[in-house]
């Protein structure tokens, strides 16, 4: 009670200390000028070395690109240790990412144009040199992105040889060139397809490349009587019914569908499409196998093993090339673990395999050496080890 | 009578022959069905879900469940509240066999159970290029530089806390990849809405415009005619933005998706916002802004995202979603459980604008009936459209064709394929087709 009282008391001093000075509180709205001057400092000046250590661009013009150079054979060497692991030795693999050189021709150099391009050519894969137009980008995306797992840790010098590795696989560079920023310029004019790309479109949101001031293509409006027949013309084969996995997990348990369970082969719509006959057939089907048990929709739970070593797995970028149970670049950790669950010294076996990289154990790419500390490869290799449970 | 129970089946509890069993009216086969799968059930959902109605009525109205006689959870018990444990079907997915390495891979949303425009942020397409990162904010810089020394009159520095006091503004918008729909090019290739159209989602985005900045730094706008933007993960993904549309205000540097902070997969904890654009463009942990008077060509402006047309050339800097809608449901992959009344629901959306009107078929682009927008409809943002559909038991192949506020329809599959064929892989904006068998399964076809 008394509590309440002296609260009570309290309370018109504490409104006037709320209500007085009114002329000590900011202003809500500030004059334009006052406000401009304000929003001016907020931010700071960029110091020279700090756009010097983020401004990596290369435009196609070449502004950007830091003096340097690199030869043919010097990127050779540099691909098998850094490159070829995913891109393979040719960087024609297709195992990972899409192939780099191949596809292109001397008469493509020559014109600019490359004809594997070119309707009817009939050219399954479109390599990155089939492609690229401005050797800028090559330079600036290798520079800022490759390694895959190491991204700008190449030197000048070291993409200016990977570049000419590249451009020697397509024949666009003789095997015993050097790059540099003195001819970049040169070999820009040698690039099979300089000459392969149109802004002449209406896909651009401003005005600056020209392009076309309508779209290229345009829809019908029409509402009735549209068309005379309706012909399917593609549609999935019934071996990829079940490709994207069980697809009545992948809808919800309530509403107006389910999933159909796609586990169990799709009912063939007859041409006659009885209602009666087509339940006939199905009836019978079901006789014969036995209603499969309902699926579960909850996802398995995880289980300790592969989480102990997951964290380091993608730390290290192991999980870039090997996968659980499946080959990637390398082979699956699983294949790993039976190949060696019966050599006593596995452990370190492993360990060093890890750390110092090979090539011949599982095929020709090779495994670049792993630069991670004595007990992380040692517990990688311990969960190997013991069968690489997930 | 009959659909009342049916409708409270578990999922994947009646097969596909039971579900026709059921259209066919044989209750006694599926009160046996019901039995024989309650076995295999956890006990108490058995219960639930069990034998036909009795006559005094459904055991889920006359015998009180748990939830109504005993005490419920605390508050706070989760301090990030989670969807249901019943919604766990629904989750981005990779489609198998498109890429080989998950760093370097796209996710796609489950369109086909997602209500009105919004995406909720952790279902959210994703395509990662080189990995994603949680990025701590109070380590995160944004710069902004010229391409030469007179292009800004100061390159300047802007932390994380100096971007969020700058004046912000909250938008709608969709945000689609470029290959969104790139593997049906050719012919039906996937089998769900998911696979098909999943690399697309709509959030709420809160964020300063560029142009503010840009402003800050004093920008040379007469020479100014380009912005490179840069990310700082490892890929450092760069892309060419036009100067005009910067200008326009539409363009932001946002920190906020959906009333929170972006999520680690789509950019934290921050990423440019392009709006009508494709998603390659909205640049996550983004690092730098250039202010140029040229193009950048960058490896996603000159090997990746040209489109390959007819003639052999490439149409470089493609950058527009153009109008486009899809059915959601019912679409490829679904069942329809039953005949008579069905709501078709799907999405419209145009990166030149909002979605004027939007029509939808029942029997595969014959004949036409315009469907209902929900509000809101907005500029460069999904639009959700509705129509009623009764089946009567026969074939139906579902579309629908949107039309922009610039006038521009949604081309069929041939309308397209004529003039740009099918090797584009980028920018596929055709109307798509569900065909709806006798037995209620939809699928994806093309015609």
């Amino acid at each position: 009670m008394s509590r309440f009282k002296r609260a009570r008391c309290m309370l018109p001093l504490v409104l006037a200390g709320v209500f007085s000075p009114l002329t000590g509180f900011a202003q809500p709205q500030a004059p334009a000028a006052v406000r401009q001057a304000a929003l001016a400092n907020v931010g700071r000046t960029a110091t020279p070395a700090e756009v010097k250590a983020w401004d990596i661009d290369v435009r196609p013009d070449f502004k950007g690109l830091p003096k340097g150079q690199g030869s043919v054979r010097q990127g050779e060497a540099l691909w098998e240790a850094q490159c070829a692991s995913c891109h393979g030795s040719f960087a024609e693999s297709s195992e990972v990412f899409t192939p780099i050189a191949g596809g292109t021709t001397a008469q493509d150099i020559k014109n600019g144009r490359v004809d594997g391009l070119m309707p009817g050519a009939n050219q399954p894969n479109r390599t990155t040199l089939m492609k690229v137009s401005t050797l800028s980008t090559l330079w600036d995306y290798i520079n800022r992105a490759m390694p895959w797992t190491a991204p700008k840790t190449l030197t000048a010098d070291e993409v200016y040889a990977a570049t000419a590795y590249i451009l020697f696989l397509g024949n666009v560079l003789p095997e015993n060139f050097t790059l540099s920023d003195a001819n970049i310029r040169e070999v820009q004019e040698r690039l099979p397809n300089r000459k392969g790309m149109t802004t002449a479109h209406a896909m651009w949101p401003g005005k600056e490349l020209g392009g076309a001031a309508k779209p290229d293509v345009q829809g019908s409006s029409c509402m009735v009587n549209c068309k005379a027949e309706v012909v399917i013309k593609s549609f999935l084969p019934d071996y990829a019914r079940n490709a994207h996995g069980n697809l009545a997990e992948q809808s919800r348990l309530v509403g107006e569908t389910r999933g159909v369970d796609t586990t169990r082969p799709a009912v063939a719509m007859s041409a006659a499409g009885a209602v009666g006959a087509q339940s006939g057939s199905t009836m019978a089907q079901a006789e014969r196998a036995p209603a499969a048990a309902p699926v579960s929709v909850v996802a398995k739970p995880a289980v300790s093993g592969a989480a102990s070593v997951m964290p380091l797995l993608q730390k290290h970028a192991c999980v870039a090339c090997h996968g659980m149970d499946n080959k990637l670049v390398g082979p699956s950790f699983k294949d790993i673990a039976n190949k060696y669950k019966d050599r006593a010294d596995a452990v370190n076996y492993l360990s060093g395999k890890i750390k110092a990289g090979g090539q011949g154990a599982w095929g020709a790419i090779p495994m670049p050496p792993q630069a991670l500390s004595a007990a992380e490869s040692a517990q990688i290799s311990q969960w190997l080890a013991q069968g690489a449970a997930k | 009578m009959l659909n009342r129970f049916i409708q409270r089946a578990p999922e994947n509890f009646l097969t596909r022959e039971q579900i026709h069993e059921v259209r066919a009216g044989r209750r006694g086969f599926l009160a046996g069905a019901f039995a024989a799968a309650a076995g295999s059930l956890a006990a108490s959902r058995a219960a639930a879900q069990g034998a036909a109605v009795p006559a005094e009525g459904e055991p889920e109205i006359l015998n009180l469940p748990p939830h109504s006689k005993g005490l419920g959870q605390p508050v706070a018990a989760r301090g990030y509240g989670l969807p249901s444990e019943f919604e766990k079907n629904l989750q981005r997915r990779e489609s198998p066999g498109l890429t080989r390495v998950s760093q370097a891979s796209v996710s796609f949303c489950p369109l086909q159970g997602l209500f009105g425009i919004i995406t909720p942020s952790g279902l959210h397409f994703e395509r990662h290029h080189q990995g994603w990162w949680d990025i701590d904010p109070s380590k995160h810089r944004l710069m902004l530089n010229g391409s030469d020394e007179t292009m800004l009159k100061r390159p300047m520095v802007f932390n994380m806390d100096e971007l969020m006091r700058l004046p912000s503004v909250s938008r709608m918008h969709f945000i689609e990849c470029g290959a969104n729909t790139g593997m049906e090019w050719g012919n039906s290739a996937v089998p769900t809405v998911q696979y098909t159209h999943g690399m697309l989602s709509c959030s709420e985005f809160t964020g300063v415009p560029l142009r503010t900045l840009l402003e800050l730094c004093g920008a040379d706008l007469k020479r100014a005619r380009f912005i490179l933007a840069e990310g700082a993960d490892g890929s450092s993904m760069t892309r060419t933005i036009p100067m005009s549309l910067v200008m326009s205000g539409e363009v932001l540097v946002a920190y906020g998706q959906n009333g929170e902070m972006l999520r680690p997969e789509n950019g934290y904890p921050l990423r440019l916002v392009v709006p009508g654009v494709q998603g390659v463009s909205w640049v996550k942990y983004l690092r730098r802004i250039e202010v140029g008077d040229m193009p950048y060509g960058a490896k996603d402006e000159t090997i990746h995202y040209v489109d390959l047309q007819p003639s052999g050339l490439h149409r470089q800097y493609t950058s527009i979603q153009e109008v486009k809608s899809v059915v959601t449901s019912p679409s490829g992959g679904q069942v329809l459980l039953q005949k008579g009344f069905h709501n078709l629901t799907g999405l419209a959306w145009s990166g030149r604008g909002k979605i004027r009107r939007v029509d939808v078929s029942v029997d595969g682009g014959r004949n036409w009936t315009q469907a209902r927008l929900e509000g809101p409809v907005l500029s460069k943002c999904l639009t959700r459209f509705n129509a009623d559909f009764v089946w009567d038991g026969k074939p139906a192949i579902f579309q629908s064709r949107a039309v922009d506020e610039t006038g521009q329809i949604q081309p069929t599959y041939s309308e397209l394929r004529k003039v740009r064929a099918s090797r584009s892989i980028y920018h596929n904006n055709a109307i798509q087709s569900w065909a709806l068998e006798e037995n209620g399964e939809v699928k994806n076809v093309q015609v």
